[in-house]
């Protein structure tokens, strides 16, 4: 096994209401390694969003909050850096792409403008005017948009989804990252050019060899593009091996679900395969919070929470049915 | 380039307003119940002046024709003759209306400072105590009439603590500077009479500020709930996730956007920031535009209410294409709208 890139150890958030807190994660466990790209699967809604945030300590604040846990970059642990130190993580040490790039850039400034502030900032050492611009429109190049000096001056009302989606992308590279957030990068695209962005991530991060963690709601992309699958539910990481594995010896309930859910997934829902909803995390149910919907719960499912445990060599899973040494 | 296009249609869009306006206000004026000549004379005055002056004024003729003679004059530059100060109505606009420039320029600069530094500030800290005071001060700003801070400022600043001047433009013993403007202030500024300068503001912040208040509340409602939303956007948090410095984030990629809202809303309370400044201006014994305007109207002075209007009529609409370039400006999607599209 290789060096260890990003740990994620028992994460917490919550997020505060009117209505009253809502508990969302509840104890996140993941780790990367250098070089490894990291499959992060589970329904909308289950805290895959707000995890990558609290990574790079963007949650927005109020309304939410870390209650417990770390984020260990390199053994050093993001939530407890400074301003100077943080400034130097985000961007060329971890970057994102969000779900949806018509929010994620900013309507009233031209793509340039924007992408040069990345650059300007976001990058080791300090560039010239005049080299910020020429890596923009070589980035802007290397995500193959057609005519990069003009989208350099368009804004994004003048782009098309896809192209707007290839602007973050750039974005997210042209600092060169160690570790690359790719956050549902096609979810929010047009089905016709979905494969194509989506290869055209994985060939850039093959190239410059950027750890990425790639979330998604499909099983399927995860297939083609993961080394290692973690499976989210409800603010909570119930399993996670190395992709053959996993998809050879799945144990979770839940990823049963997913499984049998598959054939049917082009993108879309994934909870078609499995009855029942995420639950509410004002009230989250107790236990194991799938239990609700799991078909073999037992008594002590809604009693305690069950712990990770090494089920198999490398393959991590939190559920009752499993026994195995516990990593505490 | 197609800016100037937009600019151009606006403006011949503009003149058509103003032609429509000017049939109405004439017809309205006219029809209205009530001798204006014989109100200008005096209930004593004996028939044959009412009858000459009503001859001059050409009264007796048909409306239409009335109208041709008001806007053949109008479109050199003549707006006839007023019925009481008996001389020409663009005299008295000149005399009038740069006093209430002074005073709505004012106080449109400081609505539109203050709004938006108050409602930034308390958006950017919502739910705290800061953002609480700005909201009460703006229920408080938004449901009290210009005329009533006016009152208060006057008793209060002018009264019980004597630290401001409440009457007129300039103290007595002060030499009013040469006219270039016509707006004292920034005359004493142009000419280097600083003493002068320093005067007139102090007569200006009574006035302009209880001007003020309502619109600068506004402002600083909208500002807040704008800056508050969009401080939750992604295209923030990725500027921010970035390494952009948390400074540039908030004066540069949040200002902007958040800032289209309030300046539409901008133009529309300057708009009534004037209509408001009558009893303002009567409060601080202002020689302003709007006193003329009222005066005029109560009094059926048929071409100064016309001329009152039509310049009225102007300012709303300079203002409104103001509002607009700066909206275009801030906002590439209405700009390119503009651009492809009308
Ligand atoms: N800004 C917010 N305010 C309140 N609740 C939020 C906020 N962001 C996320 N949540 C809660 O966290 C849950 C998980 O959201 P998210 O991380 O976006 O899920 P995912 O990315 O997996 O779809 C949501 O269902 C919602 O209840
Ligand atoms: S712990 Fe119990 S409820 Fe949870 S998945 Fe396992 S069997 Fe189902
Ligand atoms: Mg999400």
């Amino acid at each position: 096994m290789g060096e260890t890139l990003l740990e994620i150890g028992n994460l917490h958030v919550e997020f505060k209401v009117y209505e009253g807190r809502l508990r969302v994660l509840n104890g996140v466990n993941l780790s990367v390694q250098v070089g490894e790209r990291v499959g992060l699967v589970g329904e909308a809604g289950c805290g895959k969003t707000t995890t990558m945030k609290c990574v790079l300590k963007i949650l927005t604040s109020p309304p939410g909050k870390i209650t417990e846990g770390k984020i260990l970059l390199h053994d050093k642990d993001v939530l407890t850096m400074g301003s100077q130190e943080m400034q130097r993580v985000r961007g060329h040490g971890i970057s994102m792409i969000f779900q949806d790039p018509t929010a994620a850039l900013n309507p009233v400034f031209t793509v340039g403008d924007q992408l040069m502030s990345v650059i300007k900032y976001g990058s080791k050492g300090s560039l010239s005017k005049k080299e910020i611009k020429k890596r923009a429109i070589g980035t802007l190049r290397e995500v193959r948009l057609p005519d990069p000096e003009r989208i350099f001056t368009n804004y994004p009302v003048q782009l098309s989804g896809g192209m707007r989606q290839r602007v973050c992308i750039a974005m997210a590279l042209s600092t060169e990252p160690e570790l690359l957030l790719a956050d549902e990068p096609t979810t929010s695209l047009d089905v016709t050019i979905q494969d194509q962005v989506l290869r055209l991530l994985n060939e850039l991060v093959e190239r410059h060899g950027t750890s990425v963690i790639f979330i998604t709601h499909s099983l399927g992309v995860v297939r083609e593009m993961a080394d290692r699958v973690y499976v989210m539910y409800a603010g909570n990481i119930i399993e996670g091996a190395r992709k053959e594995e996993l998809f050879a010896n799945w144990l979770h309930p839940y990823t049963l679900g997913l499984m049998n859910a598959l054939p049917k997934l082009t993108g879309g829902g994934i909870a078609e395969g499995i009855p029942g909803r995420i639950p509410e995390y004002l009230d989250p149910p107790s236990g194991c919070r799938f239990h609700p919907r799991c078909p073999r719960a037992m008594q002590q499912c809604s009693q305690s929470i069950p712990p990770v445990v090494h089920a198999a060599d490398d393959h991590d899973v939190a559920c009752f049915l499993y026994r195995g040494e516990t990593d505490e | 380039m197609s800016m100037l296009k937009f600019l151009g249609k606006r403006l011949a869009l503009s003149l058509f307003v103003l032609f429509g306006l000017s049939i109405l206000i004439f017809t309205i004026s006219r029809i209205l119940p009530g001798d204006p000549v014989r109100m200008a004379l005096g209930s004593r005055a004996p028939q044959w002046a009412v009858d000459n002056l009503r001859e001059q004024m050409h009264l007796n003729d048909p409306l239409y024709a009335q109208y041709y003679y008001w806007l053949t004059g109008a479109v050199r530059g003549d707006l006839g003759q007023s019925l009481f100060t008996r001389r020409a109505v663009i005299e008295d606009v000149r005399e009038f209306l740069p006093a209430t420039m002074e005073l709505a320029l004012s106080a449109g600069v400081i609505m539109a400072v203050f709004g938006i530094l108050l409602g930034a500030v308390s958006g950017r800290y919502s739910n705290t105590w800061i953002d609480n005071s700005v909201r009460i001060f703006s229920y408080i700003g938004i449901v009290t009439p210009s005329f009533v801070f006016a009152i208060l400022f006057l008793l209060l600043f002018g009264y019980v603590l004597n630290v401001l001047p409440t009457m007129g433009r300039l103290s007595p013993w002060i030499a009013r500077p040469p006219v270039i403007t016509g707006m004292v202030s920034l005359d004493a500024l142009l000419s280097g009479n600083f003493a002068a300068f320093g005067d007139a503001i102090r007569h200006l912040i009574l006035p302009a500020v209880s001007l003020a208040l309502g619109g600068m509340a506004q402002e600083a409602r909208i500002t807040r709930s704008t800056i508050s939303d969009n401080l939750r956007k992604d295209y923030i948090a990725s500027a921010k996730g970035f390494g952009v410095p948390e400074r540039l984030v908030m004066f540069k990629y949040l200002l902007k956007p958040s800032l289209i809202p309030t300046v539409s809303i901008l133009g529309l309370d300057f708009a009534s920031l004037i209509g408001n400044a009558f009893l303002v201006e009567l409060i601080f014994n202002w020689p302003g535009f709007s006193r003329y305007g009222i005066h005029a109207m109560l009094n059926k002075d048929l071409n100064a209410v016309s001329a009152v209007v039509m310049v009225l009529g102007v300012i709303f609409i300079i203002v409104n294409i103001l509002v607009d370039l700066i909206v275009a400006w801030l906002d590439p999607r209405i700009r390119l709208g503009a651009e492809r599209g009308k």
